[in-house]
């Protein structure tokens, strides 16, 4: 670099902090994080222990029915939910291709994790979404912490997550939820906000507390936003399952890192197609469901 | 339930963050232009003084900024004043507090808006329990009285539709009836019928007007339709740049038009309609001539009842059946035609 002999030499190099100073600092984050852990490590346990009961107890519920009562279950769910011949049609179809290619089990490992996922960040988001509409201020806290959870690749934040909790399904759920929870909190907070003012102003015209507000007015308005949210949830759930396999998360996502591991290319196709499968009849129950909330507003005069 | 006038006193209302810190030069003459572009500030309302009677309907007519929808709001205090009073019995509703607030809206308010503003997600009986419901009443109570107001408005039969299945006319109904069911005091009319076409506005003008014989309400009525404020305001304000320019009964406000910017609007008006036959009636000389015409009746029915009597000539008597003053067809007619400045000053 010849200009770099004009130049000082401040401005040519990036002056680094040198690495000695940076190996200190990471060893002592490193190592203060570390004996935080150690040190809270009974209290962290006792506080996940519930969500460790509530997944085993689902997961065996999963297994050890009999496939034909939960295939009836499910598609009871999936007809009251989308009122759709087609859909259930094609529910009862991949179903019994994924129990023809000796998936069962492990899809039903799969569908706890994803439900009990969903369940917890449904929890978790909506009232941080109400929060987030409410308050300028917390919008402006809570969107950049969402954008991080969003970009931040998902293998970086398993690095604290399994240094926490260790490896085993919690820590693997506790991973899908971070990534799973930003869309249902943005749109629970969207939905709020483009509720119309009219509305809201008539509703304040009536003396509603803020409580009646939110629940006469806001949530019903915000509700097929919201559904949106729970879609977007459980699809990015499912995507995540397979990354936290690398945790000890059982199931359809261990066979895929398995194949991949081994090459084993039909074994990761087979458990692909299966986790599409369960995708797409959680997406189109759940997006009819919403659609036919919204039956109020169809028939529309000038 | 006796009504109560609302007094609304030297109100001022300046949107921005530091609105407060202007009321003084407001006061000392800055214009709403002057404050915009030196503070950014926007003056909504100016030295407002109005006495809304009681079991009335008050009429504030104005153009689109003139700040109406403003001050309609301060009356149930959607919007916080900068200055001023709002009373209504004697209490200022700007200085209640949350709950007494709160209380004050869901027994004493009702309010009706321009775009009808009813929950998409409930069907119309839902919609029209709603002020019922939040106040706590029983909901087979409420369901009963709602029911009752849904069919005074005519909307029998479409208690389980959803507004998003009815024509704004009737959409503007299941408004009303919500706000009827309230039974409060004051009913808050926010442009309700600008959203409507003529004839069905006209119909729910006749709506208003026959309900309010009845229930002698204490109703605010915001509208930019100087025909609408003439046939529904016992009294009227109209409000311009925020400042009230002139207050009285239509009569007078087409009479005496206090400035030009009035006297333009009073120009398209339908003077038949408006002035009464006292008005224009000549002292009695000799005896009553021609048949009689009770005080209060518009020029309009006037001249119809001498065309169809086929007379000329009318006397006008008081409520006993008294003659106070004389007719003919030529001054009315002239009357309903001329500008009625002139018209003065030659009587």
């Amino acid at each position: 670099m010849a200009i770099c002999s004009y130049l000082p030499d401040l401005l040519c190099k990036f002056p680094a902090i040198n690495d000695t100073t940076i190996r200190m600092a990471r060893k002592s984050v490193d190592d203060g994080f570390k004996a935080l852990v150690r040190e809270y490590v009974n209290v962290i346990d006792a506080l996940v222990q519930p969500l460790q009961w509530f997944l085993n107890y689902l997961e065996k519920l999963f297994v050890s029915s009999p496939w034909i009562i939960i295939l009836a279950v499910m598609v009871a769910i999936v007809y009251y939910g989308s009122r759709d011949i087609r859909i259930t049609i094609g529910t009862i179809v991949s179903m019994l291709l994924i129990g023809l290619v000796g998936l069962w089990n492990d899809t039903m490992v799969t569908l706890a994790m994803v439900t009990v996922c969903t369940f917890i960040a449904i929890i978790v988001g909506i009232p941080i979404g109400i929060l987030m509409a409410r308050s300028e201020r917390a919008q402006s806290i809570i969107n950049p912490i969402l954008d991080v959870m969003q970009t931040m690749p998902s293998f970086v934040y398993l690095i604290p997550v399994v240094m926490i909790f260790g490896i085993g399904k919690v820590p693997g759920l506790i991973a899908v939820v971070i990534y799973a929870v930003p869309p249902m909190i943005r749109l629970t907070n969207l939905g709020i906000r483009l509720v119309d003012k009219e509305v809201l102003e008539a509703a304040d015209a009536f003396g509603s507390s803020p409580w009646q507000r939110l629940k006469n007015v806001q949530m019903p308005l915000a509700l097929p936003t919201i559904m949106a949210g729970i879609n977007q949830t459980i699809m990015m759930s499912l995507a995540m399952v397979v990354v936290a396999s690398m945790v000890g998360v059982g199931g359809l996502g261990r066979n895929v890192l398995q194949a991949i591991n081994n090459q084993f290319f039909t074994v990761g196709f087979f458990n692909g197609f299966a986790l599409v499968a369960i995708a797409i009849i959680f997406d189109r129950t759940s997006q009819a469901y919403g659609k036919r909330l919204q039956k109020h507003s169809e028939v529309i005069h000038g | 339930m006796a009504s109560h006038a609302i007094e609304v006193k030297n109100l001022y209302k300046i949107f921005g963050p530091r609105g407060r810190d202007f009321v003084d030069q407001v006061k000392a003459g800055l214009g709403k232009t002057e404050l915009n572009e030196k503070h950014g500030h926007v003056l909504g309302l100016q030295d407002i003084n109005i006495s809304m009677p009681a079991g009335g309907v008050m009429v504030v007519m104005g153009l689109s900024g003139s700040g109406k929808s403003t001050l309609i709001r301060h009356i149930n205090r959607l919007i916080d004043p900068t200055a001023g009073e709002v009373l209504y019995d004697g209490v200022d509703v700007c200085k209640m507090s949350e709950n007494d607030l709160r209380e004050f809206r869901r027994h004493k308010t009702a309010m009706v808006f321009q775009k009808f503003a009813l929950l998409p997600h409930r069907t119309i009986i839902e919609n029209t329990v709603y002020g019922l419901e939040i106040q706590g009443v029983p909901e087979a109570e409420s369901r009963k009285r709602a029911q009752g107001w849904i069919e005074r408005v005519g909307l029998k039969g479409f208690e389980n539709h959803y507004p998003n299945q009815l024509s704004g006319g009737m959409q503007q109904r299941v408004g009303l009836a919500r706000a009827l069911t309230n039974d409060a005091d004051i009913l808050l009319m926010d442009e309700a019928y600008s959203a409507l076409d003529p004839l069905i506005r006209v119909d729910m003008q006749t709506v208003l007007l026959d309900l309010q014989k009845e229930l002698k309400k204490t109703v605010v009525f915001i509208t930019h339709d100087l025909d609408e404020a003439l046939r529904l305001g016992d009294k009227i304000a109209i409000l311009r740049d925020g400042k009230a320019i002139q207050q009285g009964t239509g009569q007078e406000i087409v009479l005496k038009p206090a400035d030009e910017y009035i006297t333009a609007f009073v120009k398209e008006v339908n003077r038949g309609r408006v002035i009464n036959v006292e008005t224009i009636m000549k002292p009695l000389s000799g005896n009553a001539e021609g048949m009689p015409i009770t005080i209060g009746t518009v020029l309009e029915s006037a001249a119809r009842m001498m065309t169809v009597a086929s007379l000329n000539i009318a006397h006008v008597v008081d409520a006993n059946g008294k003659p106070v003053g004389s007719l003919d067809l030529g001054t009315i007619i002239s009357a309903m035609v001329t500008p009625i400045g002139h018209q003065l000053q030659a009587a």
